[in-house]
């Protein structure tokens, strides 16, 4: 059964991720920023069923547990494709957004094969085992993505207040997932502490976009090598 | 090993994307003038000083809260614990992180008076909306 912290954050990471997709329509910029707003629009479906099935047949239950990580898997590749449409828009001036598509898919085929050789080697629920290695190895090749696009923020001395902060909202959700996976692999007796950060880092992403989106104007501007850590 | 690695490596990139994101949620408000009622109150001109920011954040919980406000000022809060933590370790030992923990101190002092500002008038036009009905 739900415990009123569950209650709690599962409430408010899917207000969030709704209001994100409402910001956008309101603010006219739900096209410009379709894969984000997909992979909020799909968080929200995914919350919905988790819930649903957690209430019918608890958390630890099997369907729970496939439907858990089977929609976790379908909602890191959406976000992925969110981090490369903010890629396009970085590089939309170059005009190489057909080479950044390209090797966007070909990144994704790398990294699934990559999980597929992994889990090559058990025959037991294969594929459960490769949706959740495909999951992890997302979430730190979305932390270096993020990364490489900050850097080129920097290099192309890219202005847009509203792009920069949401790939630093990306960066920072990318790095404490990854944070927080490495420190449940390190020390597995935290685990049950560690349950209740995932969601919390889970709401911070959605909140971060909806207030970007709601507060920061289309044409602020913003000098990003103010931002960077070594500048003063 | 690797499980090591990547939490190194995720930890650091963490605190380089928190403190960039805060600075860039600073950067918005320190064009913003304040208004002479505001400076009064928080005693503030055009430059604030870290020392401030206490006594700012206490005026900002009289105020009542705006919901678009509520998530950049939490995160400046903790940017804010964040560099005097670092006041109190590293920028002992090295100077030149003593000048820049006091200007970004005292740049989330500012932004914190920007959000009061952004408050108080938040405020207004609920009290007038309230009078009107």
């Amino acid at each position: 059964m739900l415990g009123p912290a569950d209650w709690v954050i599962w409430s408010l990471a899917t207000l969030f991720e709704a209001a994100v997709v409402v910001c956008s329509l309101r603010k006219k910029v739900f096209r410009r920023y379709f894969f984000l707003n997909l992979y909020m629009l799909s968080s929200v479906c995914a919350s919905v069923g988790r819930f649903r099935i957690l209430m019918h047949d608890g958390r630890s239950s099997l369907e729970y547990r496939y439907f858990y990580y089977y929609s976790e898997a379908l909602l890191v590749i959406c976000l992925y494709f969110g981090l490369i449409s903010l890629y396009s828009r970085v590089f939309q001036e170059l005009q190489v957004e057909r080479y950044v598509r390209f090797g966007a898919v070909v990144l994704l085929a790398g990294t699934a094969w990559f999980s597929y050789t992994i889990v090559n080697q058990s025959s037991a629920r294969m594929l459960t085992h490769f949706v959740y290695e495909l999951s992890q190895n997302l979430y730190f090749i979305g932390l270096v993505l993020t990364y490489a696009l900050w850097g080129v923020i920097l290099k192309l001395r890219e202005t847009r207040a509203l792009l920069v902060q949401l790939v630093l909202s990306l960066g920072v959700y990318f790095s404490a997932y990854a944070a927080s996976y490495a420190v449940s692999n390190l020390r597995p007796d935290l685990f049950s502490h560690m349950v209740y950060l995932f969601p919390v880092i889970g709401c911070l992403l959605p909140l971060a976009w909806a207030y970007a989106i709601w507060r920061v104007p289309e044409e602020a501007r913003i000098e990003p090598a103010r931002l960077a850590v070594a500048s003063r | 090993m690797m499980a090591s690695v990547i939490f190194v490596i995720s930890a650091a990139a963490l605190l380089q994307f928190f403190i960039s994101y805060c600075r860039s949620l600073i950067a918005a408000s320190s064009k913003q003038v304040l208004s002479a009622e505001v400076k009064d109150v928080t005693g503030i001109d055009r430059f604030a000083s870290g020392d401030d920011f206490k006594r700012v954040m206490q005026l900002l919980q009289l105020c009542p809260e705006r919901p678009e406000d509520r998530n950049s000022v939490q995160a400046i809060g903790a940017y804010f614990s964040l560099l005097n933590f670092l006041r109190s370790t590293v920028a002992r030992i090295a100077p030149s992180m003593r000048a820049w923990t006091e200007s970004e101190r005292g740049q989330c002092a500012y932004f914190a008076a920007v959000a009061l500002e952004r408050r108080i008038s938040f405020s207004r036009d609920m009290l007038a909306q309230q009078m009107d009905a």
